[in-house]
Order: structure tokens, then sequence, then C-alpha cells
């Protein structure tokens, strides 16, 4: 941001702090199958911590962290391995998204169900914590930073 | 949870809403309006939705607060009172 504050503190208290909540972003994402939380939750916290070093620092210290210009496509790759994760399930016979037929014989039944909903969870996750920034990147679009 | 302590976190609520609504910064809006969703979010979880209140913490004191206060930055007053 143009009004970003160049104090030192501020910038080593989000550097501190950010990983801490990009590693309880990932723990909600992946026990979202079993505990309170899930994709939606977990991403927007992976959002948040990346937000935290974009308002704190400048454009080329965050370019280091995360990409502009990877915002959309990771997005739409996310979305894509929620769709694509229904519509093999849909193809190998089964209901858009029954992970009772997806093609992992190597597991049991019930692992194979608890395996879909993770991929599910992953997607959901990437494609909710790119748009949250995308849409902070877009909000910024213009400004001579 | 005790009814004591839910009163007191309705009373506060409703302080940090009208305070939201009725101060002239708007920095000082955006920051109450955060402190709104985390107290409504800790009123979510004492009434058993867990999954309501992570969500509006995430998003109601983190990621909105954020963008709030980026608008703030981008745009300015008309007038200089």
């Amino acid at each position: 941001m143009k009004q970003s504050s160049d104090s030192p503190i501020i910038l080593l208290l989000s550097r501190v702090i950010s990983p801490y909540i990009m590693l309880f972003g990932l723990y909600v994402i992946f026990h979202g199958h079993y505990s309170p939380g899930g994709g939606f939750q977990g991403g927007a916290m992976l959002a948040a911590s990346i937000l935290l070093i974009r308002i704190s620092a400048e454009e080329k210290v965050y370019e280091l962290q995360f990409k502009k210009s990877f915002d959309i496509p990771l997005g739409a790759f996310g979305v894509l391995i929620f769709f694509g994760v229904g519509l093999t399930a849909m193809l190998l016979g089964g209901n858009f998204l029954d992970y009772h037929f997806l093609p992992m014989d190597w597991m049991s039944k019930a692992d194979i169900r608890a395996m879909g909903i993770l991929l599910i969870e992953v997607g959901v996750g990437l494609a909710v914590m790119t748009i949250l920034v995308a849409i902070y990147d877009n909000l910024l679009e213009g400004e001579d930073a | 949870m005790h009814w004591e302590l839910e009163l007191v976190l309705y009373l506060f609520l409703i302080i940090s809403a009208i305070v939201s609504l009725y101060v002239k910064d708007l920095l000082t809006a955006v920051v109450s309006l955060s402190v709104f969703s985390f107290i409504l979010a800790m009123l979510f979880v004492s009434m058993g939705a867990i999954d309501v209140g992570f969500t509006e913490a995430v998003i109601g004191a983190g990621v909105t607060g954020v963008l709030f206060i980026v608008m703030i930055y981008k745009t300015s007053r008309r007038s200089n009172d």
C-alpha cells in the first residue's frame, strides 16, 4: 500500500506471526472432516496470513511471498480440483461428488471416502485463499506504489 | 456458559455496534466493527455453533477489516471538518 509505514517493528511482527497463522490454516483444512473448520475457514486463514504481509510490507517484498499473477490461475485450479473430483465420480457410475466411486482401489471404501472429502477441502481452500487475495490486489490496482 | 457472562457479551455487542455507527473517524468505525464481529463469534461459540463462530472470527474480524482499511486509504472525505 502507498501509505504503509516504514516501521521495522510492524514488519518484523507480521513476519513472525504470518507463518503460524498459515500453519494453523493448514491444520484446519487437513482436519476439516472430523473437527470444526474445513476448506472455507482454513482458506480464509491462509488468505489472512498473506494479507498481513501485504498490508505491512511494500510491493517488492510481498511479491516474493505470493505473486500477484498467481491469484486467478490458482483460484481456477482450486475450482478445477473440486469439479474434477465430482465429475470423476460421476463418470465412473456414481452421483456427483459420490466419493465411493473414485478410482483408488488400493484403499478400503471408508478410506476412499475420507480421501475424497480431503481432496474437496484442498480445492475449496485453494480457491478461497487466492480469490480473497485477488480481491485485495484488484482494489489496489492502478496505484503507483 | 453462565448467563451473566453472556449478558455482558451482549451488552458489549450492542455498545460496539452503536459506536461503529455513530463515530466520526472511519478507522475507529472499522476497528469497532471488528470488535463487534469478534464478540459475535464468541456468542456463536457459546451457543454451540463452532463452525459459524470460526467463520465469523476469520472473515468478519480479519479479512473484511483489511479490505475496509484499504478502501479508507483509497478514498478521501469531501469536506475538511
